[in-house]
């Protein structure tokens, strides 16, 4: 297993003031699975990457991921705007202590894998929103992580955009093996992407329903069978919507 | 033949540098052209005030009188004396200025004890006038280079330090996760993110430094005098005592091309940052 959380819960604050971002989640993602979550704005799944990545942790609960590394994309690049696209992508490998003509090499294999091979030079106000999302997902890879955690990160793009990228991720999702949770809020680009879909509840947050997506690969985002699914996920997160207000 | 081949290769990027040498003169004489203007107007009103006569000519010079002073002086081998050791005494006090408040910065970025306990006094001694520091310093060190190094490292530490902190707590939050997910952690997350982000802000400390530091070394060089040092400061001191009021304004003019030429580096080095970040319009 390359990640898992049962019974995790997080709350803010204290006394009156306590806030329960995360009640008792329990979820796991196999080696090489696409899990995505959708959930409405402010429904704790930006807390749970959070506790994932390691930049917090649980109030309760316990979290595994089996030794294996995380890293985390936001929805805005964070790129570092006084490196060069390659810059971005080699500071995580000198931070691990790469020798710099290793670096160097895995700096222009993680480039072309994005298919940035010619911007490498450039700056991050150099490049348009989809390139930029590209340096950002490569900087990511360059951590060597097994587990990937998406924090919506195309929701900034145009549609198009979007599109190719979401080509771009199943890729190098299969070239690498990778274990990704995706968290969106749109469920056409969950059921386009992911082996399951999690719906999401929010306050506190928690997993209320889950959906296989059975649908071969490749998929297109605007075919019928997954425009269905889709609409199925939508009505669920409606009701959890319902509920909460 | 091979003189073909060259005129062959050598027309068209001639052509081509034809073009991008008029544009270049072209953008050097819009930036050229309004300070000409200006100082013309300025040597304008000052010949005006002259001709008024409110003082006499041996205590207000015109222009004229007080160029061809400038240009006499630049042929002398005094002048470069003093000017040379005014600017040693400006690069090597302002560099003393810049490591101190560098190192005051980050350590007050840093901590929060050391926020609290002498955050505000770095502005109170930014705003506090350095002139005041002179007899303390003239107590303490004697009519020495210590004396001077002393104040302006007083007068333009505490911007460097205030440009440093305002720098680092403007990195945006979101550049901080960035860094930890990758795996940036203590001095490596300073020397790769936070002082990286914090350069643009840290130049504008720098740049009011010097003023500050430029400033205090003319107070300083007024009322420091050091054997064997003949400064500008000390050419103002003794025009003004002999009453040699054209070396007076020659020797101000010097400060004041200076002046400008300092905060033109620091113009451009400021401009090439903020293009290199993004920052620029």
């Amino acid at each position: 297993m390359a990640v898992a959380l049962a019974s995790v819960s997080k709350h803010f604050g204290h006394g009156a003031d306590e806030v329960l971002a995360l009640n008792r989640v329990t979820l796991s993602i196999q080696p090489g699975e696409f899990v995505c979550l959708v959930g409405a704005s402010g429904s704790g799944k930006s807390t749970l990457l959070n506790l994932l990545a390691g930049l917090d942790r649980p109030s309760e609960g316990s979290l595994d991921t089996g030794g294996a590394h995380t890293t985390l994309m936001f929805q805005e690049p964070a790129l570092f705007p006084w490196l060069t696209a390659a810059g971005n992508v080699e500071l995580p490998l000198t931070l691990r202590g790469m020798p710099k003509a290793e670096r160097r090499r895995e700096v222009a294999r993680l480039l072309e894998l994005v298919r940035l091979t010619e911007f490498g030079g450039r700056h991050p106000h150099e490049l348009s929103g989809g390139m930029r999302q590209r340096v950002a997902l490569a900087r990511a890879l360059a951590q060597a992580a097994e587990v990937l955690l998406m924090d919506e990160p195309f929701g900034a793009l145009d549609a198009i955009t979007r599109d190719l990228l979401h080509d771009e991720l199943e890729r190098i999702w299969r070239e690498r093996g990778l274990s990704v949770l995706f968290v969106t809020h749109n469920a056409r680009e969950a059921v386009r992407l992911g082996d399951r879909v999690l719906v999401f509840s929010s306050r506190p947050g928690r997993v209320a329903a889950e959906f296989p997506v059975d649908l071969p690969r490749p998929r297109r985002i605007e075919s019928p069978e997954l425009a269905v699914l889709a609409a199925r996920i939508y009505d669920r997160l409606r009701l959890e919507a319902d509920l909460d207000g | 033949m091979a003189e073909l081949e060259m005129e062959l290769v050598g027309a068209p990027a001639a052509r081509r540098a034809n073009p991008r040498a008029a544009r270049i003169a072209r953008r050097a004489w819009s930036a050229t052209w309004p300070k000409l203007a200006a100082a013309a107007i300025g040597l304008g009103l000052w010949q005006l005030v002259v001709s008024l006569g409110f003082w006499p000519d041996y205590l207000l010079p015109g222009p004229g009188a007080v160029v061809a002073r400038l240009a006499a002086d630049g042929g002398r081998s005094d002048f470069y004396l003093a000017l040379g050791i005014t600017l040693q005494r400006a690069a090597g006090d302002y560099a003393a200025a810049l490591a101190i408040g560098s190192l005051l910065g980050v350590a007050v970025a840093a901590s929060r004890l050391l926020r609290r306990a002498v955050g505000s006094m770095i502005t109170g001694l930014q705003s506090m006038p350095t002139i005041a520091w002179f007899p303390l310093a003239i107590l303490l060190f004697g009519l020495s280079e210590r004396a001077i190094l002393f104040v302006v490292v007083l007068g333009a530490a505490p911007s460097v330090a205030n440009g440093l902190i305002s720098g680092i707590d403007q990195v945006p939050p979101l550049l901080l996760r960035a860094a930890r997910v990758i795996g940036a952690r203590g001095p490596s997350l300073y020397r790769h993110v936070v002082l990286p982000a914090a350069l643009p802000a840290f130049v504008g400390g720098l740049k009011q430094g010097w003023a500050f530091a430029w400033r205090s070394l003319m107070a300083g060089e007024l009322l420091v005098n050091v054997v064997g040092h003949p400064s500008l400061g000390v050419r103002l001191q003794f025009a003004r005592e002999l009453a040699d009021a054209e070396g007076l304004l020659a020797a101000m003019i010097v400060l004041l091309l200076i002046g400008m030429v300092v905060d033109g580096v620091f113009g451009v080095v400021e401009r090439r940052i903020r293009a290199q970040w993004g920052l620029a319009g």
